[in-house]
C-alpha cells in the first residue's frame, strides 16, 4: 500500500456468538487507537444486509482503502464483505477478515478476559497485514463448455441429463458395463415404492439416446491435467473384447460360455459367463469379456509373455463362433486411450458396502445365510434371480423367517465406522414389508438402535410398516451370528424390556454400512481432491459449499460425499449440474487472483516450490533457471513460498513481510 | 417401582465409578450390543446397558446393589464388541471394588462345601476370591 | 542343541493340572524346546486387576517379570490362559505407564532390581505356531488321530482384550489348524469364544453347568467327540460341572475335555500313561478307543 493507510475496523457480535464471550466494544476502542486505523464499529449481524451497508458507507464516508472484518471464519463470509467492498468501490482484495469465532470465542467461551484479549490481537495483527495488501484484479480464462462426469449411478445419469438438456456437450465414464449404479440392484424404492425398471431405466435410456451425451461405459478416468474450465482428460476404455458399434445384444454367447464367474449383479448369489452382459436393462444393451476370467484371453496373453507356444486353433472361441455380428474379438484387447477436453467435472462415484469380512463375529461372510442388504434386494426384485420371492443361499428354501441387522459396521468407530449410513433403516422398513407381501406367512424381525426416519414421507412409512406388523422391532445391538444346523442364530437384545434375545432364523440381512469405494482414493488423487478421513470426497464447505470441492471446476454428487439416500442424490446431482451450467453461462471465468508469484530475480529455480505443489502449478523454466507459476492452475496454498528457501517465491497479500508483522504483533507480549 | 431422580448429588456418585474403572461412561449411546452377547445378562436384575444407563443418570446405588456385578464373568465380550471401546468389565469391577472396599465378602470359604474344597482347583478359589472378597 | 525357555507355570498346573503341564513338556521336547521352570515362583493372581486405583494386583505378575529378567530370561512361556492374561496385560500396563511401574518397583524394594517391561510374555501355543510351525509339527505325528472329531475352545483369556489375544478376537483358528496336522477333524464351534463361567465355580455353580451345556451341546450337534482347551479353570468347568449340567439339561450328553496338548502328545505317538487321562471327570479313554487310538 503505497498511501497513507486508511483502515477501518468492523467488529461482528455474532449475535452472542462472539459478543457473549468477547467484549466486542472494547475490541473496537482497541482498534481505533491502532496506527493507521482511521474508523472502527461494532454491528450484531455484519454479514446482514444493513450490516454490510455499515461498511459499505464507511468506506465511502471515511475514503477508507484498507478494512478489517472482525467476525467468523473466512470460508464463511470472506466473499461477502469483499462483495460489499467492491460495491463501494474498493478493490475486494483489501479487505481481509480477522477469524474471532471460531478461533476466539468458541474455543474461550469461559475466558472471556483472555478471549478479549486474543480478539484484540488477532484485529491488531489483520490490520498489520492489510497495511501491505496489494490491489489485484481476477484474471479471467476461457472455458470449455463440456462436463465430464464420473460414475453413471443415477446421481451421474441426473447431471449428465441435466447438463445435456440444457445444450452442453457431456462425456459420461462408467467403470462396469452398465449405466445404472446401485439403484438398479433395488428390488423397490422406499417410501413411494417405484421399482427402479419404472423410474430409473427410462432415464437410463435417455442418456444412451441423447444427442450431446457421449456414453463411455466399461471406461475408468485416466488422468486429468489443467484447470478450471480447461481439463484435458484421458479415459481408458477397457479391454472388452466386444465391439459395441456391432454387439446387437442378443445373449447368444452368454448362453455358450462355459466360464462361471460371480454374478456382481446378483452379488455373487449367481453365475455369469466371462463373457456378460452386467443384466437385462443394461445400457448400453452389449456383453463385455471379463479379461480375468475368459479362457481364450488368459491364453493369448501367456502366448504373449512367451510362457506357452501359440496355437492354430483356439483354445475356446465358443462365444466367436456363435456371434452372428462377428462383433467378438478375443485375439486382441481392444483397450484404448481416448482424450476429451472440457471445462468442468462432477465426480458421482457412489458407494460400496462394508465388506462381511470385517464382521467376524456375525459370521464374517462365511455363513451362507447372513447376506448383505443389497443381495436380498436382488431377491427380492421381481427381476432378480428368485423371481422376488426370497430363497436362501444355504439350500434355496424360502425362510420362513427373517432377522435384519442394522448398524452393522455403522456408529462403531471401535470395529467400523463412526458415521450412521442414513438410509438403513428405511430399506430395511421396505425389505420387510416386500418380505411380507412375497412370504405372508413369513416373520420378520429388526434389531436396531434408533430408528432414523428424517425424509419427506420417511416415518409414515416406518409407522406403516409397524402398524401392518410386517415387522417386529427389537431395540439392541446384535452381538453375535453363527450358524447351527440349517438354521442362522443371532444373539440379540431389546434393551427397552431389558432382555437379551435369542433367534433361530432361517436367514440373516445385514445393513452393512456404506463405504467408499475402494478405488476412490486413487481417482481423487488424479483429480488433486481431498478426501476425508473415511475417504468420502471432501465438499469445499459442509454448509455453504456441498457440491464443490477446493479445486475450482470439481463438483461432486450423490454418495460420493457421503451416504445418502435417491431423493438427496437426485438434489445434489441436479445442483451440481446447475453449479456447471453457471460456469458455462459466462463467456469467460474469473480466476481469483491470489495465487502464488515469483521474484524472478531472486529465484535460484531449486524446484522445492514444485515439488510442494499439489495442483502441478509451477514448472521450471530451465533456461532462465526460475520457477513459473501457472495462474490459473494455482489455488493460493501457499505451500510454495512456504517452502521456498530464498523468499523469492510469495503468496500475494500474505507476504513473508506481512505474516512476519502479524506474528511480531502476536507475539510482543510474549 | 421407584421413580427416575436425577440430582446433582447422585451425579457426582458416578465419578467414584469413572475414577475407579477409568472408563467414560458417557460415551455409552445405549446400542445394547454388551447385553446382547453378555453370557450372564439372563441372570442379571439389571443387564448391562441398562446398568451403563442407570450410571449416567447417577443411580450408582441401584446398580451396585443389584446382583448385576456378582454374576458378571469378567469375560470381556461386552468390552472388545463395544462400539464405543468402553470397557464394560472395569465398570462391573469398579461397583463390587466400592462394595468390597466397604470390607465386604461375597463368597466366603467356610460356605464352600467341604467336598467342594476337594475338587476345586487352587486357580478358582484365587480368581473367586479376587474378584469376590476385599 | 536343545532351546531353553523360562517356563512360568502358575499354581494349578502344579495341582489338578499337573497332567496339561506334563503334556505340554512332551510336546516341547520332541521340538527340542525345555521349559526351564522359573526357580522363585509365586502366583500371579488369576485374574488381571481391572482398577484403575490401585497397582497392588499388579505387583505379583511384574515380580514373577522382574524374577525371569533376574534370572537372565528375556521371555516366559505360560500354559494356563489365565496366567497368560494376567502376566501379558501387567506387562503391558507397566510398559504404558512408566509411574505406575516405578510404584511397583518401589515395592519390590527386596528385590534389588528394577523392573523395566522387557520380558516377553508368550503362550505355548504361540511358541508351537510361530517358532516351531506348523510343518515341524506335522513331522512329529507318529500316530495320526484319524475318524476323531475335535471341537476347539478358546474361552475368553486367550483372546480378551483384543491388545494380548493371541490369535483373532472372533475367530481364532491356532487350534484347529494344530487339530488337522495331528490327522484329526476340526469341528467348527461357533460358541468357541464364549465364557465358561470362570471363577464363578465356587460360588455359583448352576452358572458354569449351564455355560457348560452351552459350549458342550453345541459341539455335540456340530458334530464333535472332544474338545480341547488351554485353561487349567475352563477345564475343570467343562470337565467335572458336567454332572451338575446333566441334572439341569436332560438332553445333555457327557463330552471328554482335553488338553490341547494331550491331545497332542497322543499323535506324537506317546505312551498312554503319559497322557494324564486318570484325573479327569469324564474319562476320555473310551471315546479314544473306540477309535483305535488307543
Amino acid at each position: 500500500m503505497a498511501e497513507k493507510p486508511r483502515i477501518g475496523v468492523f467488529v461482528c457480535h455474532c449475535g452472542l456468538n462472539i459478543a457473549g464471550v468477547v467484549d466486542v466494544k472494547r475490541v473496537a476502542e482497541e482498534a481505533k487507537k491502532l496506527d493507521g486505523v482511521v474508523f472502527s464499529t461494532t454491528y450484531v449481524f455484519m454479514c446482514s444486509e444493513p450490516g454490510q451497508k455499515v461498511v459499505e458507507n464507511a468506506i465511502k464516508e471515511h475514503k477508507l482503502n484498507g478494512v478489517v472484518i472482525a467476525n467468523c471464519s473466512p470460508s464463511l463470509h470472506e466473499k461477502t464483505f469483499r462483495n460489499a467492498a467492491a460495491r463501494a468501490g474498493l478493490n475486494p482484495y483489501r479487505v481481509e477478515i480477522a477469524n474471532i469465532r471460531e478461533q476466539v470465542s468458541w474455543p474461550h467461551e469461559h475466558e472471556p478476559e483472555i478471549a478479549t484479549r486474543k480478539a484484540i490481537a488477532v484485529v491488531r495483527a489483520t490490520v498489520e497485514r492489510v497495511k501491505n495488501n496489494m490491489t489485484y484484479i481476477p484474471y479471467e480464462v476461457p472455458v470449455t463448455k463440456a462436463v465430464l462426469i464420473i460414475g453413471g449411478g443415477i446421481a451421474g445419469i441426473q447431471a449428465a441429463l441435466d447438463v445435456a438438456d440444457a445444450g452442453y456437450e457431456v462425456y459420461l465414464v462408467e467403470k462396469s458395463p452398465t449405466i445404472g449404479g446401485k439403484m438398479l440392484f433395488l428390488s423397490e424404492t422406499f417410501p413411494t415404492l417405484d421399482c427402479p425398471q419404472c423410474i430409473e431405466t427410462p432415464k437410463m435410456t435417455d442418456v444412451s439416446q441423447h444427442p450431446n451425451i457421449h456414453l463411455m461405459t466399461y471406461s475408468e478416468v485416466e488422468s486429468v491435467e489443467g484447470y478450471l474450465g480447461n481439463f484435458n482428460v484421458k479415459i481408458k476404455r477397457k479391454a472388452s473384447y466386444v465391439d459395441f458399434d456391432k454387439c446387437t445384444g442378443c445373449t447368444d454367447c452368454l448362453r455358450v460360455c462355459p466360464v462361471k464367474a460371480p454374478n456382481e449383479f446378483d452379488r455373487g448369489l449367481t453365475k455369469r459367463g466371462a463373457i456378460y452382459m452386467a443384466n437385462e436393462q443394461a445400457v448400453p444393451l452389449v456383453a463385455v469379456v471379463d479379461e480375468k476370467y475368459c479362457i481364450e484371453v488368459n491364453f493369448q496373453k501367456r502366448v504373449k509373455a512367451g510362457k506357452v507356444k501359440p496355437r492354430e486353433k483356439p483354445v475356446c472361441s465358443k462365444c466367436v463362433e456363435v456371434c452372428e455380428a462377428d462383433a467378438i474379438n478375443l485375439l486382441e484387447s481392444n483397450e484404448k486411450i481416448v482424450e476429451v477436453k472440457v471445462g468442468a467435472i462432477i465426480v458421482a462415484t457412489g458407494f460400496e458396502l462394508m465388506d462381511m469380512k470385517k464382521l467376524p463375529e456375525y459370521g464374517g461372510g462365511e455363513v451362507p445365510d447372513v447376506i448383505d442388504a443389497l443381495a436380498f434386494e436382488r431377491l427380492l426384485a421381481p427381476s432378480g434371480p428368485t423371481a422376488g420371492v426370497p430363497k436362501r443361499p444355504s439350500d434355496g428354501k424360502i425362510p420362513k423367517s427373517v432377522v435384519f441387522v442394522s448398524c452393522a459396521g455403522s456408529r462403531d468407530p471401535e470395529h467400523g465406522v463412526a458415521y450412521c449410513s442414513r438410509v438403513c433403516c428405511m430399506y430395511l422398513a421396505k425389505q420387510a414389508m416386500l418380505y411380507k407381501h412375497a412370504v405372508p406367512d413369513g416373520r420378520a424381525y429388526n434389531f436396531y438402535i434408533d430408528i432414523r426416519s428424517n425424509g419427506k414421507g420417511y416415518e409414515e412409512f416406518v409407522q406403516r410398516v409397524r402398524e401392518e406388523g410386517d415387522l417386529i422391532y427389537l431395540r439392541g445391538k446384535v452381538s453375535k451370528i453363527f450358524r447351527k444346523g440349517d438354521k442362522v442364530v443371532v444373539w440379540g437384545a431389546d434393551t427397552l424390556t431389558g432382555q437379551k434375545v435369542e433367534i433361530e432364523t432361517d436367514l440373516v440381512v445385514l445393513a452393512t454400512a456404506m463405504v467408499p469405494p475402494p478405488e476412490i482414493k486413487k481417482l481423487a488423487a488424479k483429480l488433486r481432491i481431498p478426501t476425508d478421513e473415511y475417504g468420502w470426497l471432501s465438499e469445499a464447505h459442509l454448509k455453504l459449499r456441498p457440491l464443490e470441492t477446493v479445486t475450482a471446476g470439481i463438483f461432486i454428487a450423490g454418495a460420493a460425499q457421503f451416504p445418502k439416500d435417491i431423493t438427496d442424490t437426485v438434489s445434489q446431482a441436479s445442483g451440481a449440474a446447475a453449479k456447471v451450467l453457471t460456469m458455462f453461462s459466462q463467456p469467460k471465468l474469473k480466476r481469483e487472483p491470489i495465487v502464488a508469484e515469483v521474484d524472478t530475480e531472486i529465484c535460484a529455480g531449486c524446484g522445492l516450490c514444485k515439488e510442494q505443489c499439489a495442483y502441478d502449478a509451477i514448472r521450471i523454466d530451465e533456461k532462465k533457471n526460475i520457477s513459473v507459476v501457472n495462474e490459473a492452475l494455482c489455488e493460493g496454498c501457499g505451500a510454495c513460498a512456504a517452502v521456498c528457501p530464498s523468499g523469492a517465491m510469495r503468496l500475494r497479500n500474505l507476504t513473508k513481510k506481512q505474516v512476519i508483522e502479524m506474528i511480531e504483533v502476536l507475539t510482543e507480549n510474549y | 417401582m421407584s421413580e427416575l431422580k436425577v440430582t446433582e448429588s447422585n451425579l457426582e456418585k458416578v465419578d467414584e465409578v469413572i475414577r475407579i474403572s477409568g472408563q467414560n461412561i458417557y460415551s455409552c449411546y445405549q446400542c445394547g450390543k454388551c447385553t446382547s452377547g453378555c453370557p450372564s445378562a439372563g441372570l442379571m436384575d439389571i443387564v448391562p446397558s441398562q446398568a451403563m444407563k442407570f450410571l449416567q443418570l447417577g443411580e450408582v446405588e441401584k446398580v451396585s446393589e443389584s446382583n448385576t456385578p456378582w454374576v458378571c464373568l469378567s469375560c470381556f465380550i461386552c468390552s472388545v464388541r463395544c462400539p464405543k471401546g468402553i470397557d464394560i468389565a472395569a465398570i462391573m469391577e469398579a461397583l463390587r471394588l466400592m462394595k468390597l472396599r466397604t470390607n465386604f465378602d461375597y463368597v466366603h470359604p467356610n460356605k464352600i462345601q467341604e467336598e467342594e474344597r476337594e475338587i476345586l482347583p487352587p486357580i478358582a478359589f484365587v480368581s473367586a476370591f479376587r474378584k469376590m472378597t476385599p | 542343541m536343545s532351546t531353553k525357555i523360562p517356563y512360568y507355570p502358575g499354581c494349578t498346573l502344579k495341582s489338578t493340572a499337573k497332567n496339561f503341564e506334563d503334556t505340554a513338556k512332551l510336546v516341547a521336547s520332541k521340538f527340542d524346546i525345555e521349559f526351564e521352570e522359573l526357580a522363585k515362583w509365586i502366583c500371579c493372581g488369576a485374574v488381571y486387576g481391572l482398577s484403575s486405583d490401585n497397582v497392588m494386583h499388579k505387583v505379583a505378575p511384574v515380580r514373577n517379570m522382574l524374577r525371569v529378567k533376574k534370572a537372565g530370561g528375556e521371555r516366559m512361556v505360560v500354559l494356563c490362559s489365565m496366567c497368560y492374561n494376567t502376566l501379558k496385560r501387567a506387562n503391558l500396563y507397566v510398559r504404558k505407564n512408566k509411574d505406575k511401574l516405578d510404584v511397583i518397583n518401589a515395592i519390590m524394594y527386596l528385590e534389588n532390581a528394577t523392573y523395566d517391561g522387557s520380558v516377553k510374555v508368550q503362550h505355548f501355543l504361540e511358541i508351537l505356531r510361530d517358532e516351531v510351525g506348523y510343518s515341524n509339527i506335522k513331522k512329529e505325528v507318529k500316530k495320526p488321530l484319524k475318524g476323531l472329531n475335535v471341537a476347539a475352545y478358546y474361552g475368553c483369556l486367550l483372546l480378551r482384550p483384543k491388545e494380548v489375544a493371541i490369535d483373532n478376537v472372533e475367530s481364532p483358528t491356532v487350534m484347529e489348524d494344530i487339530v488337522k496336522l495331528l490327522g484329526a477333524k476340526v469341528v467348527n464351534l461357533p460358541v468357541k469364544t464364549e465364557c465358561c463361567g470362570s471363577y464363578q465355580t465356587v460360588s455359583q455353580k448352576d452358572i458354569i453347568a449351564d455355560r457348560t451345556y452351552l459350549i458342550l451341546n453345541t459341539a455335540r450337534e456340530m458334530g464333535a467327540d472332544v474338545l480341547i482347551t488351554s485353561c487349567p479353570l475352563c477345564h475343570f468347568n467343562l470337565d467335572r460341572r458336567q454332572d451338575i449340567a446333566k441334572e439341569r439339561h436332560h438332553d445333555f450328553e457327557f463330552m471328554p475335555i482335553l488338553y490341547f496338548t494331550q491331545l497332542m502328545a497322543l499323535a506324537f505317538g506317546f505312551e498312554e500313561e503319559k497322557l494324564g487321562f486318570e484325573p479327569h471327570f469324564v474319562d476320555p479313554r473310551p471315546a479314544l478307543k473306540e477309535r483305535g487310538l488307543l
